[in-house]
C-alpha cells in the first residue's frame, strides 16, 4: 500500500508552509531519516526527514508552492517493489492525529480583515501579516530616532525567534539590535538603566511567560521610579512579546498578563489585535515617554490585515476601536479575542442579534468611555478575554459599567474568560479551557435573555 | 589573587594634602549628617526604613574622587553617604528623609529612594541587587552613546548572592561595559555574616569567570580606596571592559534603625572603631604631614555642622508635598 507524505506541523502554531525546495526526485530511494524537502514555515526554514523507507512514487506539489495546508498530501511513497500505477488519485482525506480536530485556537479562521474598518483618515492601505507590521513599526522607529534600540533572544542573527525582527540585523547592525544570553531578569534590568540613561529600548521578551523572571524590574525598576524620584527618572521602554496560549504549548507557555500589568500605576500596557493595531500601537508605545508593556499574541503574527500605507501611522494609546457597530449587546475584547467576538458577531447577526464589538486596544489605560457609550446604547455587556476569569480585566470592566452605567444596564454584565485551570496540554481540554466563540455567543444571547 | 591594597602603610606620595584635607572633610560631612539622621529618626521626623553610612565613608568618598563629570552612579538602599558624595544638597536629602517637598523625590520617595539626573545618581534602590542590572544598562547607555562615561554600581556583601549580580557580569564581560562594580562588604548583610551567607567569601574572584578585572581594597582607607578607585577608572576608560572591587568596610550602626546588632560582639564593633575608623585614621595623617593645624580641624568642623544643621532645619521647615502631589508622577505626559 503507497504511503502519503503529508505537509508536517513544524510548530505549534503552523497552519500552512511554502515548499521551499524538494531534495528528492520521483524514482529515488528512500530510507527512514533521510532529508526529503525544506519546507519555509511563518517563522523558519525546517527540514522535512523521511518516516518510511521506499520508493519516491510521486511529488504531488511543486517546489516553490506556497501556502500548503498542514496534513495536505506533498508526495506518495513507494512500498517494496509496488508500482506507480498502485498510486490512487484521490488523496487521503483522513486527518492526521497530529492535529486536532478541535478547532485549534482559531489558529484556522478565516481572515477577518474585512470587517475591520481600516483607519479612516488613510486613503491607501495595503495588507500586511501581523508579523510584518509590527517589524515595520521598529524599523521606522529606529530609522526616525538613534536612540531606539532591539535586545532580546534570538532577535539578532535569528532573526527572531517568531521572525518579528527580520532583516533588521541587516539593516541597522549589532550595535542596534543585540542579541541577548537567555537572562531576562539581567537584560530588563539593563534596559531600565539604558533608559535612565537617556536610550530608548525595545525587549522582545521570547514569550511574556519568560518575563515572570524580570518582573521585579518591569514594576519596581521601571514603572515606580519616575514617582518615586519626583519625575526626574523617565523609563521609556517598550517590553513586547507574545502573551496568551499559542496552541499546544502547555500551562507555563500559555497564560496572558494582561491583568496582571493592568494593575500597576505607572505602566501602560497594549493588546494589539489586527496589522494595523500592531503597527499604530507599537510606534506610539516606541515614541511614549513611559514604559509601556506590548502584549501581542503569537497565533496572529500570520494573519494578515488592511495596514494604513504610511510611515507615520501612529495610533492614540488609550482609545479603544469599535471593529463592528450593533445595537443589541456590547462585546468587548482585546486582542485574538476581538476575531472571535467578531465571527460570534456574524453568527448572532443570523439570528437577529446586532452585537457592538470593541477592540480594546489599551488595557492601561482603559478606554471607559467608549464602553459606557456602548453600553448606553445596547444596555448589555459581554467582556471576553483569554486570561482567567478571577481578578481579570473583565472584572475591571464590570466594575466601571456598574460605577458609571448601572442604571444603563438591562442585563448583568457577563464574562467570557479562560478556565480557572492551569492551560492543559490535550487538544480537546486546551479548546475547552479557552474562550471560544460558541462561548461568546451563548453569553451575548444570555445578556439579551435568549 | 588580588592583593588588597591598603594592608601596607598607605603612600600618600601620590595623593596631594589638599585632595586629603578634602576627602576628611566630605567624610566628616557623611559621619555627621547620618548622625543627625539618626537623630531625626529617634524623634518621629523620620519614618520608615533608614539605613546609615557610618564607618563605611571612605569607601564612597575615595571612589567618587575618581568620577568624572557625566559618569553615573548608582546604588542600594544605603544611599545617603553616596548622593553626598555625588555633591548632592544635603538639605534636600534630609528633606527627603522627613518627607517634605524640599526633597529630592519632592518627598516621594523617602531614604531608599532618591536620584538626581544633574549629578549623575541614579537611586537609591530598595530592591536587594536590583541595581546591578541598571547599573549595568546606564554603563550600556555610556558605551551606545560613545559620550567616555562609566557606571559606578554600588552593593554589599548580602546583594552578592543575587542571581541578577552574575546575569550583569556576564553582559558587561559579554559587551566589554565600561562599568565598576563596587561590593561594599561589611561583613554582614542584614544579621548574616558572610561566612554565613556565602559558600566562597572571597567575594571579588566572582568576577573572574565572567572576565571582569578584579580587586580587593581596605575600605577603611580612604586613600587606598582612592588609589584603586583611579586605576579602575584608568582601566575601564581605556576600553578593556568591566572591574569588580571588593571594598572591605565596616558598618557601625545595625542594619536599619531598628537593628539591635546583636550578631556581633561590643568588642568586633569597638575593635573596628578605635583602630580602623577612616576619619580618625587620616586625621592623625593630616595631624602627621602637619597639613591641619587644630585651628583647621575646628574650622572643618564647623564648617560640616553649619551645613548638617542647615539640612536638618531645611527637612523641618519645608513643608509636606501638597495632596495635588499624590497623583503626578505617575506618568510622563505624551508630547
Amino acid at each position: 500500500m503507497t504511503i502519503q507524505i503529508l505537509m508536517p506541523a513544524l510548530s505549534p502554531t503552523m497552519t500552512e508552509g511554502k515548499l521551499a525546495k524538494w531534495l528528492v526526485k520521483e524514482g529515488d530511494k528512500v530510507s527512514s531519516g533521510k532529508i526529503l524537502a525544506e519546507i519555509e514555515t511563518d517563522k523558519a526554514t525546517m527540514e522535512l526527514e523521511a518516516v518510511d523507507e521506499g520508493t519516491i512514487g510521486k511529488l504531488l506539489v511543486s517546489e516553490g508552492a506556497e501556502a500548503i495546508p498542514v496534513n495536505q498530501p506533498i508526495a506518495v511513497l513507494l512500498e517494496g517493489d509496488e508500482k506507480v500505477s498502485a498510486i490512487k488519485t484521490a488523496p487521503a482525506a483522513a486527518a492526521s492525529p497530529m492535529v486536532a480536530k478541535t478547532e485549534p485556537a482559531a489558529a484556522v479562521a478565516a481572515p477577518i480583515a474585512a470587517s475591520s474598518a481600516p483607519e479612516k483618515e488613510y486613503s491607501s492601505f495595503k495588507t500586511q501579516t501581523v508579523r510584518e507590521a509590527l517589524r515595520d513599526a521598529m524599523a521606522e522607529e529606529m530609522r526616525r530616532d538613534q536612540n531606539v534600540f532591539l535586545m532580546g533572544e534570538e532577535v539578532a542573527e535569528y532573526q527572531g525567534a517568531y521572525k518579528i525582527s527580520q532583516g533588521l540585523l541587516d539593516e541597522f547592525g549589532a550595535k542596534r539590535v543585540i542579541d541577548t544570553p537567555i537572562t531576562e531578569h539581567g537584560f530588563a534590568g539593563l534596559s531600565v538603566g539604558a533608559a535612565f540613561g537617556g536610550l530608548r529600548p525595545i525587549v522582545e521578551f521570547m514569550t511574556f511567560n519568560f518575563a515572570m523572571q524580570a518582573i521585579d524590574h518591569i514594576i519596581n525598576s521601571a514603572a515606580k521610579t519616575l514617582y518615586m524620584s519626583g519625575g526626574q527618572m523617565g523609563c521609556p521602554v517598550v517590553f513586547r512579546g507574545p502573551n496568551g496560549a499559542a496552541a499546544r504549548v502547555g500551562a507555563q507557555h500559555s497564560q496572558c498578563y494582561a491583568s496582571w500589568y493592568a494593575h500597576i500605576p505607572g505602566l501602560k500596557v497594549l493588546a494589539p489585535w489586527s496589522a494595523a493595531d500592531a503597527k499604530g500601537l507599537l510606534k506610539a508605545a516606541i515614541r511614549d515617554p513611559n514604559p509601556v508593556i506590548f502584549l501581542e499574541n503569537e497565533i496572529l503574527y500570520g494573519q494578515s490585515f488592511q495596514v494604513p500605507d504610511s510611515d507615520d501611522f501612529v495610533l492614540p494609546i488609550g482609545k479603544a476601536k469599535i471593529e463592528r457597530e450593533g445595537s443589541h449587546v456590547t462585546i468587548v475584547a482585546f486582542s485574538i479575542m476581538v476575531g472571535k467576538a467578531l465571527q460570534a458577531a456574524e453568527a448572532l447577526a443570523k439570528e437577529g442579534i446586532e452585537a457592538e464589538v470593541i477592540n480594546l486596544r489599551s488595557i492601561r489605560p482603559l478606554d471607559t468611555e467608549t464602553i459606557i457609550r456602548s453600553i448606553q446604547k445596547t444596555n448589555r455587556c459581554v467582556t471576553v478575554e483569554e486570561g482567567w476569569a478571577t481578578s481579570g480585566i473583565g472584572c475591571e470592566i464590570g466594575a466601571r459599567i456598574m460605577e458609571q452605567a448601572f442604571d444603563d444596564l438591562d442585563a448583568p454584565v457577563l464574562r467570557v474568560a479562560g478556565k480557572d485551570v492551569p492551560m492543559p496540554y490535550a487538544a480537546n481540554l486546551e479548546a475547552m479551557a479557552l474562550p471560544q466563540i460558541t462561548d461568546i455567543i451563548s453569553a451575548a444571547k444570555a445578556v439579551c435573555y435568549r | 589573587m588580588a592583593k588588597q591594597r591598603g594592608n601596607t602603610k598607605p603612600a600618600t606620595s601620590s595623593v596631594g594634602s589638599k585632595t586629603l584635607v578634602q576627602f576628611y572633610r566630605d567624610m566628616l560631612l557623611i559621619r555627621r549628617f547620618e548622625e543627625r539622621a539618626g537623630q531625626l529618626y529617634g524623634m518621629g521626623l523620620i519614618g520608615g526604613f533608614c539605613h546609615l553610612y557610618i564607618g563605611q565613608e571612605a569607601v564612597v568618598v575615595g571612589l567618587q574622587a575618581c568620577a568624572k563629570p557625566g559618569d553615573s552612579v548608582i546604588t542600594s538602599y544605603r544611599d545617603h553617604g553616596h548622593m553626598l558624595a555625588c555633591g548632592m544638597d544635603p538639605k534636600g536629602v534630609m528633606a527627603e528623609l522627613t518627607g517634605r517637598i524640599g526633597g529630592y523625590s519632592r518627598g516621594k520617595g523617602g531614604s531608599m529612594h532618591m536620584f538626581s539626573r544633574e549629578k549623575g545618581f541614579y537611586g537609591g534602590h530598595g530592591i536587594v541587587g536590583a541595581q546591578v542590572p541598571i547599573g549595568t544598562g546606564l554603563a550600556f547607555a555610556h558605551k551606545y552613546k560613545n559620550d567616555g562615561g562609566l557606571s559606578f554600581s554600588y552593593f554589599g556583601d548580602g546583594a552578592a548572592n543575587q542571581g541578577q549580580i552574575y546575569e550583569s557580569f556576564n553582559m558587561a564581560g559579554l559587551w566589554k561595559l565600561p562599568a565598576i562594580y563596587v561590593i561594599e562588604n561589611n561583613k554582614y548583610g542584614m544579621g548574616t555574616s558572610v561566612q554565613r551567607a556565602s559558600a566562597s567569601p572571597d567575594l571579588h574572584k566572582r568576577g573572574e569567570p565572567f572576565g571582569l578585572r578584579t580587586m580587593t581594597v581596605d575600605g577603611m582607607s580612604v586613600m587606598a580606596v582612592y588609589e584603586a578607585g583611579r586605576e579602575a577608572t584608568e582601566y575601564v576608560r581605556a576600553g578593556h571592559g568591566p572591574v569588580l572591587m571588593e571594598v572591605n568596610t565596616y558598618r557601625y550602626r545595625g542594619h536599619s534603625m531598628s537593628d539591635p546588632a546583636k550578631y556581633r560582639t561590643k568588642e568586633e564593633l569597638q575593635k573596628m572603631r578605635e583602630q580602623f575608623d577612616p576619619i580618625d585614621r587620616l586625621r592623625a595623617l593630616l595631624v602627621e604631614m602637619k597639613a591641619v593645624d587644630e585651628e583647621g580641624f575646628k574650622a572643618i568642623d564647623k564648617e560640616i555642622k553649619d551645613i548638617v544643621t542647615a539640612a536638618a532645619e531645611f527637612s523641618q521647615t519645608s513643608p509636606e508635598p501638597d495632596p495635588s502631589e499624590l497623583w503626578t508622577d505617575v506618568l510622563v505626559d505624551a508630547a
